[in-house]
């Protein structure tokens, strides 16, 4: 047990601060939320910036284009942008965060070598192709089928809950290269493609969410062809590199939005003590209680950091699940407790935190439901039988 | 090398396991039940071999100095040793014993048992063993009361005492303790729910089980990171958000387990509630829910202008 940092550690954070303070004065005024083409300039300019400063990829492998940064750097890296306000990933998000790392893990050196350096330099953004309508929590019953034809697959099928599809380059794409029969279970004979977004036969039409913005999108897919060559593991594998993809999803990618909360925790005791609310024992409480509780999940996701360290290939470990479900509850209770602090004025769509408020509501359903989440908890780390 | 790590070193993880095996063999599941047993006709009491035996494995002077006799080891090491214990359910003011070695005669060595002024308002738990209470300049007298734990006898007393100086040690110790007590409730519960079956199956292949098991280790995992990273800081901030989610894991854990245990869990036999009782009582000790969540809206509305501590 060791908390403290290195002088190397420290000096990295001294650096990184100084280039913060420089850059983000001069940055753009943000686009509005539904300006997607906006959304998209902004959020690649500032990954542009990253990556011209030596930022971009941080933990990434060195051969995969990364800086070979220790999980601690990365942490740091983290904590110190979301702190001084610089923009977060957006639409860089599944380049960064999913595509990326699983083909960094599973994909050949020429895969590697022309699908990371744009998603490093800021020129191409991914979108993720993985739920269906028909498959939300039971994801390897997905059916968007793909038949081989020559150098290409041929698909058809649907895809929902798209996030940043309208702007997306590429789609990371699990589809059926073999249908479901007595000898192939359902999470075999699923393949992960790289697909285009513009090739001919994707549709895509955008999905409204109960905050009222268009988040993300369903996606239509009516013969499109993918070369066999796109195909990122073996064949009737992408299963496997799934759950590589959703590993990381669940272990690391929250970092910066901790940092957040806990800088909301702190604008709320402001806010409350301004407005007199701070007196309520029962609100104050609940605000401390919170500011505990975000603590020791900043420290639980430096744990699961340096675990992700420990593990071979850098890949985080199953404690992402323990992680993301103490983590979802105590984000909405955050926000609820933002309602609290603001009373009467949380119904108004104008108020600092009533976005952010609807917004949350999604977060113990999107990248494994909480109830799924408590599955693998217990099957997989407590042993419990599963159920018939 | 990591600098942010909370793995405990392979020395800590042996000192750990030294302690385990030591409590498997001295206080096990017999020697647990037999001092239940024992309460019952004689009323509780410290075990005084099993104290003098602690005492000579270092249990009491872990942290003090090696050039006054003790260990000369840190609160990283005690919460692990603690943890243990909770597990354990090693009844006696353990924790009030360990902050007196140094300041008592006998307490490093586990010959002198020391409580101490560790609840709000006019009880003491184990008063009629101590030779010594912390926060006081004598035992003093006490009328019994009915302890709802039956391995924490308490006493009603008139004088009060001021522990402030030992709150912050005592209540991270008090949340190891807590940590360890519920870290077991999720081991007796997923034992008990992978062999109990009904409806042809064990119960724990039902989800409605399934996700009673996860939030408790959820709970408990939240809490142990709390916990370790309380030890390692040192913080008194980080040691209330301990204490409270300790608290939290050990006695819904408890909770949760008896659940699990359906109608068994309702039992004397069962020791599930002796893990619930207990956690009763070590929440009021130290530092309470109240208390901590206080302390902590302190800390948040200090630190808002500063956007949260580094590190």
């Amino acid at each position: 047990m060791d908390l403290t940092y290195t002088e190397e550690e420290q000096d990295f954070r001294a650096r990184l601060r100084a280039w913060l303070a420089k850059v983000l004065p001069e940055l753009p005024a943000r686009p509005s939320p539904d300006d997607w083409p906006g959304r998209r300039a902004y959020d690649l300019g500032w990954q542009r910036r990253l990556y011209e400063a030596g930022y971009a990829g941080l933990h990434w492998p060195v051969d995969a284009g990364g800086r070979g940064a220790t999980p601690t750097q990365h942490l740091i890296f983290l904590e110190e942008t979301e702190r001084a306000g610089a923009p977060y990933v957006g639409a860089n998000f599944v380049g960064l965060l999913h595509a990326g790392p699983t083909i960094a893990a599973e994909g050949t050196a020429e895969q590697r070598a022309r699908w990371l350096p744009p998603v490093l330099r800021g020129d191409e953004v991914w979108c993720q192709g993985f739920s269906e309508p028909g498959a939300g929590s039971d994801l390897a019953s997905l059916r968007t089928r793909a038949v081989r034809d020559g150098n290409d697959y041929v698909i058809t099928g649907s895809k929902i809950w798209t996030s940043h599809a309208e702007v997306a380059d590429w789609c990371e794409l699990l589809v059926r290269t073999q249908p479901v029969g007595a000898d192939v279970p359902k999470h075999r004979g699923i393949s992960w493609l790289a697909m285009r977004m513009d090739a001919p036969g994707v549709t895509v039409r955008p999905l409204r969410t109960l905050a009222g913005s268009a988040e993300f999108a369903e996606m239509f897919l009516d013969e499109v062809r993918v070369p066999v060559a796109d195909r990122v593991g073996a064949e009737n594998d992408g299963w496997r590199v799934t759950m590589v993809t959703l590993s990381f999803e669940r272990g690391t990618a929250f970092v910066g939005e901790v940092v957040a909360c806990r800088r909301t925790l702190g604008e709320l005791a402001r806010a409350a003590k301004a407005n007199g609310r701070w007196d309520d024992p029962v609100l104050r409480r609940r605000l401390g209680r919170l500011y505990g509780e975000f603590g020791a999940l900043w420290r639980l996701t430096q744990w699961n950091v340096s675990e992700a360290g420990r593990s071979a290939g850098g890949v985080p470990g199953i404690g992402g699940s323990v992680f993301k479900l103490a983590y979802s509850h105590a984000r909405q209770e955050l926000y609820d407790t933002a309602a609290e602090v603001l009373g009467a004025a949380s119904l108004s769509l104008d108020e600092e935190w009533v976005p952010d408020r609807l917004s949350s509501l999604s977060y113990t359903i999107a990248a494994g439901t909480s109830q799924i989440q408590q599955n693998i908890v217990a099957e997989r780390i407590l042993g419990l039988p599963k159920g018939r | 090398m990591r600098a942010v790590d909370f793995q405990p070193t392979e020395d800590q993880q042996h000192l750990r396991a030294g302690v385990r095996g030591l409590l498997a063999g001295r206080y096990g599941r017999e020697a647990l039940r037999a001092s239940v047993d024992a309460s019952a006709e004689a009323g509780a009491g410290v075990d005084r071999a099993l104290w003098r035996e602690l005492g000579e494995a270092g249990f009491f002077a872990l942290r003090l100095p090696e050039a006054e006799g003790g260990v000369g080891l840190g609160l990283p090491e005690a919460v692990l040793v603690f943890e243990e214990a909770g597990r354990a359910l090693v009844p006696g003011p353990l924790v009030a014993t360990h902050l007196a070695a140094g300041v008592v005669p006998g307490a490093a060595a586990g010959t002198a048992v020391v409580t101490a002024f560790d609840l709000d308002g006019p009880l003491v738990a184990h008063l009629g063993d101590a030779d010594a209470v912390l926060g006081a300049a004598a035992v003093p007298a006490g009328e019994p009361v009915r302890s709802v734990d039956p391995l924490t006898p308490l006493h009603r007393v008139a004088a009060v005492g001021d522990v402030s100086a030992y709150r912050d040690a005592g209540a991270l110790l008090t949340a190891a303790l807590q940590l360890g007590s519920a870290l077991r409730t999720v081991e007796l519960a997923v034992r008990y729910a992978g062999e109990r079956e009904q409806f042809g199956q064990p119960i724990g292949a039902f989800q409605a089980v399934k996700h009673l098991c996860a939030r408790m280790l959820v709970r408990a995992e939240v809490a142990r990171t709390a916990v370790y990273a309380a030890a390692v800081t040192g913080d008194p901030g980080e040691v209330a958000a301990a204490k409270l989610l300790a608290d939290e894991a050990a006695v819904l854990g408890a909770r949760d387990c008896l659940q699990v245990h359906g109608g068994m869990g309702f039992t004397w036999e069962a020791d599930v509630h002796l893990h619930l009782k207990r956690a009763w009582v070590r929440a009021e000790q130290w530092r309470t829910a109240a208390q901590a969540e206080e302390l902590l809206a302190g800390e948040l509305l200090g630190s808002a202008g500063s956007a949260g501590s580094a590190g």
